[in-house]
């Protein structure tokens, strides 16, 4: 098999058990390189815990994550450089300004040209008229668009998004996407998004991993997805796969 | 390109230096915060030794042991708190995650805080050892190198319970925030700050001698008292010191891998 054929993300009978319940229970997928995959699935179905297996954050109870050919998070320096990502679980420091905070992580990551990627990415990201405001003074949407920028700062070859738009207004949610379709295209990454914004994962992922009680339910193409519920929108399907009619539907 | 999680960059060490500093130094009360409680401390007891040496042939005699004691116990307890602070700052920021999924190797997280721990331990210090000087002729650092092998004893105590409590927190996040300001006074009577070891009970001394820190401030009173600096003292310390690092990096790392299981990285909650 060549190089290039190897699944950017090799997830094989993942399980993560905590004493009192099962997060992820035996999920096994891949994510081809320079593809976009959603994760969908409600609270609790396990997206987070999963995503924070890829990134070495948690370690499995049984099974592997393979990122980029290293095993999580046994090797993860191998690999920690070439990924990135973006959640609401954690922050940038406040009290940081945005050029300082850009520039301690483009450090950590080993940018070559600091200043020249921080000025490329506050371009791009629309973030040079706050880049020496402090971070904890900012909008919900210049955070995200910050954040943004952190996830960007080593051009990942695995980025992980876990809603990434969450809290946004739908016209900043919008540029967000197109920002993020944008790198796709550019950079050939692989990305992987946590969402529970359908029209969000309609748009920009050619497949869908659907998610509950830590197993995956259904995994297709949206167009895939929509065939076989005989449904108008993802919405609708992931309605179907909540509410448990997703079964008796796809049959 | 070397990959383990031996590997040091002295690249992201410095980034998390910088973090640190930029933070220190974008907050005046953290500066202010940094010397106030130091100072308040050296102060009161300076006047208790000027009170009690003057009705007291035994203490005239030992002039500055009181201030010398509060001056090195602030080395041994700032500096873990500096350590433990600046850690904390990242689990307050919820930034642990950020730093966690980058490259920086947990050695290279630990290295930083050791030079924050340095650094915040100057700004509070430096100057509350020349009030000594100003208010009670007391003169740390007329110690000389015996005040060195004092300092690094202290300083790697300080760091082996800081690195112990960086491990607690990582694993059981905010909860066993308490733990960061309060596990160093634990060692304030064992370690025999303000009276010799002897005044211990018998079975209590055998507990004293086991920590590095009861060797530092018998050696002060040495020196104070009988004019002697014993090396002997400092390398039994140094030998001790070196036990205990290697178990709080070993706890350390433990945690860690814990935490990993338990998936308390990401939250950081308590």
């Amino acid at each position: 098999m060549d190089a290039s054929d190897s699944p950017a993300i090799a997830v094989d009978n993942l399980v993560k058990r905590y004493k009192t319940a099962t997060a992820v229970d035996g999920i096994s997928f891949r994510l081809a390189a320079g593809t976009i995959t959603g994760l969908l699935g409600g609270n609790g179905a396990g997206k987070t815990t999963t995503i924070a297996m890829i990134m070495g954050l948690v370690s499995p109870t049984s099974g592997t994550v393979q990122v980029l050919g290293a095993l999580m998070p046994k090797q993860r320096y191998r690999v920690l450089h070439r990924m990135n990502f973006e959640s609401p679980y954690v922050d940038m420091p406040m009290r940081l300004t945005v050029r300082q905070n850009l520039s301690v992580f483009a450090q950590l990551y080993g940018v070559a040209d600091i200043d020249g990627r921080i000025a490329t990415l506050a371009a791009a990201l629309d973030l040079t008229d706050f880049l020496d405001r402090p971070a904890g003074k900012l909008s919900a949407g210049q955070k995200t668009r910050v954040s943004l920028a952190k996830s960007l700062l080593n051009k990942p070859d695995v980025l992980l998004l876990d809603e990434p738009t969450a809290s946004l207004d739908p016209d900043t949610a919008d540029w967000v996407r197109t920002r993020l379709e944008r790198y796709r295209a550019e950079s050939g990454a692989t990305i992987l998004l946590a969402s529970h914004n359908m029209n969000e994962v309609e748009r920009m992922c050619e497949r869908v991993i659907i998610m509950k009680k830590g197993r995956i339910e259904d995994d297709d193409t949206p167009a895939g997805l929509l065939a076989r519920y005989s449904r108008e929108t993802l919405e609708d399907v992931f309605l179907d796969v909540a509410r448990g009619r997703d079964r008796e539907v796809a049959q | 390109m070397n990959s383990s999680g031996l590997e040091f960059s002295f690249n992201r060490t410095a980034a998390m230096v910088r973090r640190y500093w930029y933070l220190l130094i974008s907050s005046w009360p953290r500066l202010l915060d940094l010397i106030y409680w130091p100072a308040v401390q050296m102060l009161m007891w300076g006047f208790l030794q000027l009170y009690v040496s003057q009705n007291s042939s035994y203490f005239a005699n030992a002039a500055g042991v009181f201030i010398g004691a509060v001056l090195l116990w602030d080395i041994l307890f700032r500096g873990q708190l500096g350590f433990s602070i600046s850690f904390l700052e990242e689990m307050w920021a919820r930034n642990l995650g950020n730093l966690m999924m980058s490259p920086l190797r947990p050695a290279e997280f630990i290295a930083a805080l050791m030079v924050m721990s340095i650094v915040r331990l100057s700004i509070g210090m430096i100057p509350v050892t020349f009030l000594a000087i100003a208010f009670f002729g007391f003169n740390l650092w007329s110690m000389g190198l015996a005040l060195a092998a004092f300092f690094v004893n202290l300083i790697l105590t300080s760091w082996a319970i800081g690195i112990f409590v960086a491990g607690l927190l990582l694993r059981n996040g905010l909860g066993a925030e308490s733990m960061a300001w309060t596990i160093m006074f634990l060692f304030l009577p064992l370690t025999c700050v303000y009276y010799p070891v002897a005044v211990l009970p018998g079975w209590l001394q055998y507990v004293a001698w086991a920590l590095p820190p009861t060797y530092v401030f018998e050696g002060m009173r040495a020196l104070l008292i009988d004019h002697v600096f014993r090396i002997d003292l400092m390398l039994e310390a140094l030998a001790f010191n070196v036990v205990l690092f290697a178990g709080a990096v070993f706890a350390f790392l433990k945690l860690l891998e814990s935490a990993r299981a338990q998936g308390t990285l990401l939250q950081g909650a308590d």
